[in-house]
């Protein structure tokens, strides 16, 4: 039996196509693969995540490159007939952009993947994160065989310094510089930790880079230990991550049975060995004091700096905390030299950053981009714009410490200086698109929700200017607000930040004056003229049917589940407003060429008063509307639909 | 396992880097079966299953090795196709498990045309 394969499957098996059941299509693979004689040909390969989340399940067949998404069970069968046994790629599986309606077979042609550029992500797809063969074959642990061999630990650091690496977690505090400063402490012992406690709602970057990839955030730690002088490290890593724990363990336990971590490495004398500390995912815990906290064993609230732990961290002792992402980078850094990978970027932000494209978006994924791109390139191209032709309206990024970004901005450069200059912030690379049919208020609510949720509680700023803000903005998208309510939110905003301790209240407001900047129209008009314009915000809007329209289907009528509709076959329904929870399944299941059931806010609509009229009849079979006085609804299509 | 030295991590991630060779993506050529039905009936399959042993044998990892459907000369069945960076592609038929081992060497690896197993040079114009 050979062992070389003529193909091999890289299947992708991040949580998110495990979620949408790769294993089991793995499992169908292989068995299709059985019956058709062709496990000595064919290998399944499972990856880490590929990336394009949207596609998932999804799978690229090497050596040809053929991307296939949205894999169902029913059509591996198919696929294993058609390609793997007689060549054949199949049409049905391959990507087609939304509006050239034409399959593109190969990955490379794909938009999403064209305009990105992996340093971090250099082994997505293309290694089983679980083989640490197939991570030495991509010159794995060559770095830090460059490192111990022929560099000082003054030198590695150096040499970090000079690519301009700033930490990838949100702040952009420029990597080199931290652990010169731990490296000069005098107090023994040190302590390194890879900080992977991702709370953003909507980011998992950190998650795909321990699961597609957990030799190089093992390489990138050794790096950072034998620069600074450590030789025990943690990575802390959410509870909510299982696959990713999973996947780290088994990376840690062969790095040791290979001698990479330990005692005496590669025969150097360099001792490093790596733990895993799991957190149970409150946010607060990626502030690097409340981690510290965590990991002692204490409640996770975060301390006045400084000192900062590069200084005093860990039981006292000067301790470094990296993001994941940042370590990941490492190893490319020393391995290819500063020069290189400063040669990438802006002028004060050098490489690449990865985003996590999500929302109204059609191609939602994870993607490694150079810094500097422009957001119109990130929504336009690798993320093939807004779905049914809807208007952009902003990006929020950063998550919940960061801030909305208008359509005005989309060509200015991305990095970490020209975002916060906008309001926002780098954060740990959270991309959330907003179309027109989003509400900034609600928005806003949302993530204020959000941080109210997951504040210590230690800092009354934060604690109750969580609340107060959040009180406010539940009043103004119910159509409460009052006048001067956008002044104090601009207030108390502006107070949270400058009297908080960490980072959480220090950045909480952020989405909400951010909003208040590009968006206050919005605001303006949910507060003075009772009216969403986006048609979100419950109490200020309502659905009514169009009289002209309706065909009288009872589709509407059998869906509402507060039974707030009345109506017969074939003559017109009518919405009873005291009835009405406004869910919007109305909405959702008029047929979109009859399109009689609309949504309406405050007083901009033509015919608000005309269908008032006709909604307040409060016997609707004697008051003679059904139909156009009595008469059926104006079509027989009711049958059709 | 005992643990590695430099040497031995040196070696280990050579002796890695074959088993990658089809992720890398640097192939020099290519070589294709021709898997439709009718090949499949003649033999193919057979074929297949020579170059793959082949290719660990002899080490070679910077050919693409593919399959494909019918080439339309069916009465010619088992066919490769061999395409080697800029030149034609040349197309060969009737093909036992000792032939394919004499392609591989000769043309394959040696760079010259089987003449006497060769049916032609060329593909077909597209479209």
């Amino acid at each position: 039996m050979a062992e070389r394969k003529r193909i091999e499957l890289m299947l992708c098996a991040g949580t998110g196509c495990v979620a949408g059941g790769a294993f089991q299509i793995m499992e169908a693979l292989q068995k299709e693969l059985a019956a058709r004689e062709l496990k000595n040909e064919v290998a399944v390969v499972p990856t880490g995540c590929n990336g394009f989340c949207g596609q998932g399940p999804l799978m690229v067949v090497l050596p040809d490159n053929i991307f296939y998404g949205w894999i169902a069970l029913k059509d591996i069968p198919l696929l294993v007939e058609e390609h793997f046994l007689k060549g054949r790629p199949v049409k049905k599986l391959m990507f087609v952009p939304s509006e050239e309606k034409i399959p593109l077979p190969l990955l490379s042609d794909i938009p999403f993947f064209k305009k990105q550029m992996l340093i971090v992500l250099r082994n997505k797809g293309i290694i089983d994160p679980e083989k640490i063969e197939d991570y030495l074959a991509r010159d794995g642990y060559i770095a830090i065989e460059k490192a111990l061999t022929s560099m000082s630990p003054e030198e590695v650091i150096e040499e970090i310094k000079k690519s301009g690496l700033r930490g990838r977690g949100g702040a952009g505090f420029p990597t080199g510089m931290k652990w010169s400063i731990a490296r000069q402490q005098e107090k023994v012992p040190k302590y390194l930790i890879a900080n992977c406690d991702e709370g953003d709602p909507g980011a998992y970057m950190d998650r795909s880079v321990l699961e597609s990839d957990p030799h190089s955030v093992i390489e990138g730690m050794s790096l950072a230990a034998f620069g600074i002088g450590v030789s025990d490290g943690f990575i802390y890593v959410r509870t909510e991550y299982p696959l990713a724990i999973e996947r780290m363990q088994t990376a840690i336990s062969l790095a040791r049975e290979y001698g990479l971590l330990g005692t005496d490495i590669l025969g150097t004398g360099f001792d490093f060995d790596v733990e895993i500390r799991e957190g149970s995912g409150a946010f607060v815990c990626g502030e690097e004091t409340s981690l510290i906290h965590s990991i002692e064993g204490d409640i996770p609230e975060p301390r006045q700096r400084p000192p900062f732990p590069a200084q005093q961290g860990l039981w006292g002792c000067p301790t470094v905390i990296n993001n994941v992402e940042t370590l990941a980078n490492v190893p490319a850094i020393v391995a290819r030299g500063s020069a290189w990978y400063s040669s990438i970027g802006t002028d004060t932000s050098k490489g690449t950053k990865i985003f996590s494209l999500v929302g109204k978006i059609n191609n939602t994924g994870l993607i490694e981009v150079p810094m500097g791109i422009t957001l119109r390139e990130i929504v336009d191209e690798i993320g093939g714009g807004i779905p049914e032709g809807k208007a952009f309206k902003a990006v929020q990024t950063g998550g919940p410490s960061g801030g909305c970004i208008p359509a005005s901005m989309l060509d200015s450069p991305i990095d970490y200086d020209s975002l916060q200059k906008a309001g926002s912030m780098m954060g740990s690379g959270g991309m959330i698109v907003l179309d027109e049919d989003t509400c900034v208020v609600d928005v806003s609510k949302f993530f204020i929700q959000f941080t109210n949720d997951e504040s210590c509680g230690k800092c009354v700023s934060c604690r109750d200017g969580s609340d107060a803000l959040l009180e406010v903005l539940t009043r103004i998208s119910d159509g409460e607000g009052r006048e001067g309510d956008i002044e104090f939110l601009e207030e108390l905003g502006d107070a949270v930040k400058d009297s908080s301790m960490c980072g959480l209240g220090q950045t909480l407001p952020n989405p909400v004056l951010s909003t208040l900047r590009y968006f206050r129209e919005e605001y303006e008009a949910h507060i003075k003229e009772k009216r969403c314009p986006a048609l979100v915000c419950k109490n200020l809007i309502q659905y009514y049917i169009d009289p002209d329209l309706c065909v009288g289907c009872l589709k509407c009528l059998k869906t509402c589940p507060s039974g707030g509709i009345k109506g017969e076959l074939k003559y017109v329904h009518f919405i009873d407003q005291a009835d009405c929870t406004k869910c919007g399944q109305c909405f959702e299941v008029c047929p979109p060429k009859i399109a009689a059931v609309v949504k309406v806010t405050g007083d901009n609509f033509d015919r608000l008063e005309h269908l008032t009229e006709i909604v307040s009849c409060s016997d609707w079979k004697s008051s003679g509307h059904n139909g156009r006085n009595g008469k059926p609804a104006k079509t027989d299509a009711a049958e059709a639909v | 396992m005992p643990k590695l030295t430099l040497d031995d991590l040196k070696k280990m991630r050579e002796s890695s880097r074959k088993n990658l060779s089809l992720r890398e993506g640097n192939f020099r050529g290519k070589l294709i079966v021709h898997l439709g039905t009718c090949g499949i009936a003649a033999g193919a399959r057979g074929i297949v299953d020579t170059f793959l042993e082949q290719f660990d044998e002899m080490e070679v990892s910077d050919i693409m090795f593919a399959t494909t459907g019918c080439a339309g000369l069916c009465s010619e069945e088992p066919m490769i196709t061999v395409e080697l960076g800029d030149s034609a592609p040349v197309k060969y038929g009737k093909l036992t498990p000792e032939k394919a081992i004499k392609i591989l060497e000769e043309h394959v690896l040696g760079g010259s045309i089987v003449k006497n197993l060769a049916l032609g040079v060329g593909s077909e114009r597209a479209g």
